[in-house]
């Protein structure tokens, strides 16, 4: 590994590590989304006629309930380099921007991985009528972890544009929800039969959609750090 | 402080500014400022608040980009070259630039490690800055002139080249104000350090200070070296 690489590499361990210590320290986050993604599903168990769904319903009632929960995050992963400087004080450091769009994306794909452990069994348990066996657990898994990269990469870059903005509340919403709506509706299609109630499979042209998704924002943030940090 | 190799002073000026202009919208906050400070130079800015003295720190700082003219900072041109100046630029803000969340210390090592500087500097500057028994606080907890310590402990972490400070000593008890004084002062095995200094205290800058800049809407309204400068000077800065 190169002296470049791995000062890179310690970057974004060192920015990460900020992001989960400011949120055990101060929690806004990880608390804010998960307290909406349960109520939403809670309003939803008594909503819904019988209280209980599979298939394409379940699955669009946990992605868009996801989708919500997401712009909670996105609109708070930059608020403190905006309102305590961080942003100028990085930008006096050698570390590369790439490092702290990493970072970021890195901090939001874990908040959304620890809000899916948590909400997608309270989502099973309060309005999904099928169950998963352990292949098609991983699978959904699998998905999930996709949809979450996606939503990390693309949120994070909305996020940094969103957040020099006066209305941050209000940018972050219009900016996120056409984004990332192609990823939610192709997570959709793809879990959809494993939520069905006698089980099905995921098709692979899914899987790859998700995967080129997640690639081309990924690519498009590491593209872009430098005019997103230094502008 | 941790030893640093001594070395030769540069030969590139600190500071060289060349017809710098910078626009917010259409307002002119800087006017074409043209100056030379050499390398190991101090450099007071003077002048009434709203005369661009923070600007011209950010813009030197390579915060921002002028929006005309050149600015050339430890031999390199901003903001074009910015990642050769970075880390050996400290940069002491209004904004302590701070963590509210996290500890002192935590705020220390985290600036310390993308700074690549040495962790140990860490206890140094939190003894030299009489930081030492609030180090677990958390900087939310911190009064302004304790704030202001912590911003500037992490200011000097890397060593830097060029210091821009931006009335340092602001909220700070006599005591504190002497003891931070001295640390912003100090030049380590006679390696010149380059500062720029923006204050309302003519007579501390007239003191410390190799070149006066006084700044009046933005223009350049003095400067000279401190001997040559009247009181009337100073007065008509402010009026």
């Amino acid at each position: 590994m190169s002296a470049a690489s791995a000062g890179w590499g310690a970057d974004v361990r060192t920015l990460l590590t900020l992001e989960w210590r400011r949120e055990r320290r101060a929690p806004q986050v990880l608390p804010t989304m998960l307290l909406f993604s349960v109520g939403a599903f809670v309003l939803f168990r008594f909503g819904l006629q019988d209280g209980s769904i599979d298939g394409t319903l379940a699955a669009g009632v946990l992605l868009v309930t996801t989708l919500l929960a997401a712009l909670l995050g996105i609109g708070r992963l930059w608020s403190a380099e905006e309102e305590e400087g961080g942003l100028d004080a990085f930008r006096l450091t050698p570390a590369s921007a790439a490092a702290l769009v990493a970072a970021k994306a890195l901090a939001l794909w874990s908040f959304l991985v620890v809000l899916h452990l948590v909400a997608v069994p309270a989502f099973a348990f309060l309005l999904l009528s099928s169950s998963l066996d352990a292949g098609e657990l991983l699978r959904f898994a699998g998905i999930m972890l996709l949809l979450d990269l996606g939503i990390a990469a693309a949120g994070t870059l909305v996020g940094a544009i969103a957040a020099a903005a006066r209305s941050r509340e209000l940018l972050v919403p219009l900016l996120a929800v056409p984004l990332l709506i192609p990823v939610i509706a192709v997570a959709s299609q793809a879990v959809s039969p494993l939520l069905e109630q006698h089980g099905g499979s995921v098709e692979g042209r899914w899987w790859l959609v998700l995967a080129l998704y997640d690639g081309v924002f990924l690519l498009v943030g590491w593209a872009v750090s430098d005019g997103i940090v230094e502008d | 402080m941790a030893p640093a190799p001594p070395a030769t002073a540069p030969a590139a000026p600190g500071v060289q500014l060349d017809g710098l202009i910078r626009r917010r919208g259409e307002r002119l906050v800087l006017r074409e400022i043209t100056l030379e400070l050499p390398a190991g130079g101090t450099l007071a800015l003077l002048g009434p608040n709203g005369a661009g003295k923070s600007t011209l720190l950010r813009v030197l700082a390579g915060l921002l980009r002028p929006s005309r003219g050149r600015c050339r900072v430890l031999g390199h041109e901003l903001p074009r070259e910015r990642h050769a100046v970075r880390g050996r630029v400290g940069y002491l803000a209004h904004e302590p630039m701070l963590y509210r969340d996290l500890t002192v210390r935590e705020n220390l090592v985290h600036r310390a490690r993308l700074l690549r500087a040495p962790i140990g500097q860490v206890d140094e500057l939190l003894a030299a800055t009489g930081l030492q028994r609030r180090a677990s606080f958390p900087v939310a907890a911190l009064s302004r002139g304790l704030t202001q310590r912590t911003a500037a402990a992490a200011t000097l972490l890397a060593d830097p080249e060029l210091l821009l400070l931006d009335e340092p000593l602001a909220n700070l008890d006599p005591v504190a104000a002497e003891q931070l004084g001295a640390l912003l002062d100090a030049r380590p095995f006679g390696v010149a350090r380059t500062r720029v200094i923006a204050g309302h205290d003519p007579d501390a800058a007239l003191a410390e200070a190799d070149l006066v800049l006084g700044l009046k809407d933005g223009a350049v309204a003095l400067l000279a070296a401190p001997a040559a400068i009247t009181d009337a000077e100073i007065g008509a800065l402010y009026r």
